[in-house]
């Protein structure tokens, strides 16, 4: 092996408005090596794979490939260097072919004509070399399964003579024995030379396949070079955990005997959503907070729509406040029983971005403010106005669009929505997303005091310490069953983590 | 690009409070514009800016080009030439709000038309026909709206193909002639007037009015709006996505019915070949009106000032005599002309 490393990040710095995402990374990868990146979410693992794609530029620190240094303005001067990415949603082309998709962009053509006969022997002779003969190349990537479609991305990778391949999370859109291919995939990568940065949180993937690990922590380089095999999980679970945080969440009302007299707000019985997650039991009582820690792809944004009725359960029942939730009833339905959602994708799922906060308020509760369907947008407005007052949204103008608000402040336009409601059982995906630092102290008093004038709450978040942190009980998640079930004060970071990526306690 | 660290900065500051108005606040910069105009309205007509400029520039080089032009009577034509294309404009405004879109409208009128004036419907009187006419269109509409509200299906492809069998119908039903209204009430309302002004112009003016009140006062319209702009965010807050939708496409389709009535007193006859294009005329003056074809944001009087300059240009050359080729051409053009001024009106207002 060489001397002198296939790539060197030095002292990566990267800041974004109210985030410091990378603070002074290091990361020493050499040609033939399968590098793991460890970390949880807000780790910088995401961050740090946009610089290396060329998507983000660091602020400070410096890149150096194959000993000198470099600059990646864009995507295209990074894959010229033979850096590739696989993004976890994978960047193909679903209407064209498996040899179009891997020539895109560097296709064999003469003055505009595509010699397709090369690029289907090329193809062919890629997939080959990748173990994977049985794919066509002429087939549209759209018909083939996730897993292939893996594959093709990687053929990609090589057709561009890449040398060193990123792959983020490639196994959580993977079948079990599915799995087995990719690992295949990767020896065959690196026993040509190539580098490949993993990243996954599945600790038995990496001892696996990886050759060393990095952990990254809070924007920083913790431990690099560990080696993957022997270093005991009780010290990469260590180095990942003991975050800094920032934030502070409100106090917990100290359990008692009433608590457990309070009224069910919510039940849920045997729920399973072919696919994603089988056999969720839970309940909810008034003025409680129960949180589901588990990882991207466990079926936790999904529990939470389907109990919303925004998908269709394959099996259980679903009673809000003693009331029973057919099985067909849409979220409409849900809504008037008294459940609420703030779904994870907050501009894609919530929001009208361009609509006012007063609109988006009054969104889901337009018939408090109607007479036979026709509006009082005096009351509308004064409620809304009163509501997001009271929830401190800023800046206070409800005539504002809420695309010119922040994170946070967004965050608490989709909360008060519902608040103007009857809401019984209110489902948080993912709060604090994107929520800077300030704002997320805000967020959690928010979602503690709703909870204490007696409404329940279901939390999902990807941020273990946000989950012990704010929630009074959890539910530890992983490949879509109930693994764990404990009061918050009587686990640590450091077991959940261990639940979720191993399946067994500390 | 690069450092697309920035996205969730502001993109579009203050005083772009959406339509209608819920706010009790004057826009900032357009202010003093949109207060002059029409007091409470103001909002409306800000975003319309761009389109009363180019009526305006057609009013002055009507006037400037025809002694006839600025007359009560050649108004009143103008108003009454707009009478028929402004009520399907209503209803296809509602819809492309909505997020869809209605390619049927024209067929629908004809068919409606038709159907109305068979011998058998003209033997039952006015009355029958005109709620022959009216339920015709909504149950078109209807039919619409199932297929792509519960058979997810795309609005595009829906009304295509209801444009061409509803035509198709149209004609097997006349057997390809014209029929001739002899009803006389059905004959009188074009001629009729009430206090001075056609009754097609108040047809118009009560159609444009309740289609303002939905759009802007009831819940019905904030969830139009809500599912054109997100449909996703709508169905998550627990709108009834797709009951919203099938009302948007009876909507639209008594709108056709209406419409229906008008030219078969205008025209004293219901055959398979009214309404011809009305569906892009309709698209069109939406769309130049403000409107977003991909949903989500419009208004009812702008589409009304969409028709009045597409009336108002064959008016001035038909005064002067010109081609309607040419006619043809200038519209096209003042459809870019249109939306260009209204984007940079838009931006002007947002930096």
């Amino acid at each position: 092996m060489n001397d002198v490393p296939l790539l060197q990040m030095r002292g990566i710095v990267k800041q974004f408005p109210g985030v410091r995402a990378l603070d002074g990374i290091d990361l020493t990868v050499r040609a033939g090596e399968v590098h793991c990146l460890l970390g949880q979410n807000g780790a910088g693992k995401s961050t740090l794979i946009k610089v290396l794609a060329g998507a983000h530029q660091p602020d400070e620190g410096e890149v150096l490939w194959q000993g000198t240094p470099v600059s990646l303005p864009n995507p295209i001067a990074a894959l010229k260097l033979g850096i590739a990415t696989i993004y976890q949603e994978l960047d193909l082309v679903e209407g064209l072919s498996v040899a179009d998709n891997i020539h895109l962009g560097h296709e064999n053509a003469t003055g505009g004509f595509v010699h397709r006969r090369e690029q289907v022997e090329d193809t062919r002779r890629l997939l080959a070399r990748l173990g994977h003969p049985e794919i066509n190349p002429g087939r549209e990537v759209g018909r083939l399964s996730a897993a292939a479609r893996q594959v093709v991305s990687m053929a990609r990778a090589l057709a561009r003579d890449a040398r060193l391949v990123v792959m983020d999370e490639p196994s959580a859109v993977l079948a079990h024995d599915e799995v087995e291919n990719l690992f295949r995939l990767v020896g065959q990568l690196t026993a040509d030379g190539v580098a490949v940065v993993y990243i996954s949180h599945r600790l038995e993937e990496i001892r696996r396949i990886g050759d060393v690990v990095t952990v990254l922590k809070d924007g920083r380089t913790v431990a690099t070079d560990l080696p993957a095999r022997s270093t005991p999980t009780r010290d990469v679970v260590r180095l990942m955990t003991g975050r800094n945080v920032e934030y502070v969440f409100p106090p917990r009302r100290p359990h008692g005997a009433e608590d457990d007299q309070a009224d069910e707000v919510l039940r849920v019985e045997g729920l399973s959503l072919a696919g994603a997650f089988r056999d969720v039991d839970l309940t909810i009582r008034a003025g409680e907070i129960v949180g589901i820690a588990g990882l991207v792809g466990s079926g936790r944004s999904e529990i939470l729509e389907t109990i919303y009725g925004a998908r269709r359960r394959t099996a259980g029942r679903v009673v809000v406040a003693g009331r029973e939730l057919g099985a067909r009833t849409g979220t409409s339905a849900a809504v008037r029983a008294g459940l609420a959602l703030a779904p994870e994708e907050r501009k894609a799922q919530a929001l009208l971005l361009d609509q006012s906060v007063t609109r988006n308020v009054s969104l889901a509760t337009l018939t408090r403010f109607a007479r036979v369907g026709w509006l009082d947008r005096r009351r509308e407005s004064a409620d809304a106005a009163e509501i997001t007052r009271s929830l401190d949204v800023r800046p206070a103008d409800p005539a504002r669009a809420v695309r010119t608000l922040s994170g946070g402040n967004q965050q608490k336009v989709v909360v008060a929505r519902w608040l103007l409601g009857s809401t019984k059982v209110l489902l948080l995906d993912e709060p604090t997303r994107g929520v800077d630092v300030g704002a997320r102290s805000e967020l959690y008093t928010v979602i503690r005091r709703l909870a204490d004038s007696g409404v329940g709450v279901l939390l999902v978040s990807s941020e273990v310490p946000e989950v012990l942190g704010l929630a009074d009980r959890v539910l530890v998640l992983r490949e879509g069953r109930v693994v764990h079930q404990a009061r918050a004060e009587e686990l640590e970071e450091s077991t959940v983590l261990d639940l979720v990526m191993e399946g067994s306690a500390a | 690009m690069s450092g697309d660290a920035v996205r969730d900065q502001p993109t579009s500051p203050a005083g772009v409070t959406p339509g209608g108005g819920a706010v009790p606040q004057e826009p900032r910069t357009a202010g003093g514009v949109g207060a002059g105009l029409r007091g409470r309205f103001a909002n409306v007509e800000i975003r319309n800016l761009g389109l009363v400029a180019v009526l305006a520039v057609l009013l002055v080089v009507g006037t400037l080009t025809s002694d006839n032009f600025l007359t009560q009577a050649n108004i009143e034509n103008i108003l009454v030439s707009s009478s028929v294309i402004g009520v399907v404009t209503v209803g296809v405004t509602l819809v492309i709000i909505g997020g869809g879109i209605d390619l049927s409208v024209g067929a629908l009128v004809a068919l409606a038309s038709v159907w109305a004036t068979t011998l058998q419907t003209q033997s039952y009187g006015a009355l029958v026909m005109i709620l022959c006419a009216l339920t015709v269109g909504s149950v078109a509409g209807l039919v619409n709206g199932v297929l792509i509200a519960y058979g997810n299906l795309v609005p595009f492809i829906v009304t295509l193909a209801m444009l061409v069998s509803a035509r198709g119908l149209a004609a097997r039903l006349a057997q390809n002639r014209t029929q001739i209204v002899t009803d006389q009430t059905i004959i009188s309302i074009a001629s009729s007037d009430f206090l001075g002004i056609p009754v097609l112009i108040w047809i118009l003016a009560v159609v444009v009015a309740l289609g303002w009140i939905l759009l802007n006062r009831t819940t019905f319209g904030r969830r139009t709006i809500a599912i054109g702009g997100n449909a996703e965010a709508a169905r998550l807050a627990g709108i009834d996505v797709r009951r919203t939708t099938v009302l948007l496409y009876v909507i639209s389709g008594l709108c056709c019915g209406i419409a229906a009535v008008m030219i078969m007193s205008r025209t004293t006859t219901g055959s398979s070949t009214h309404g011809e294009l009305y569906e892009l005329d309709a698209i069109a003056a939406a769309i130049i009106g403000g409107t977003l074809l991909a949903g989500g944001r419009g208004t009812i009087i702008g589409s009304l000032l969409g028709v009045l300059v597409f009336t108002t240009i064959t008016n001035i050359f038909i005064l002067n005599n010109l081609a309607t080729e040419t006619q043809n051409i200038a519209k096209g053009v003042i459809i870019i002309a249109a939306v260009l001024l209204q984007r940079r009106a838009t931006r002007t207002r947002t930096t």
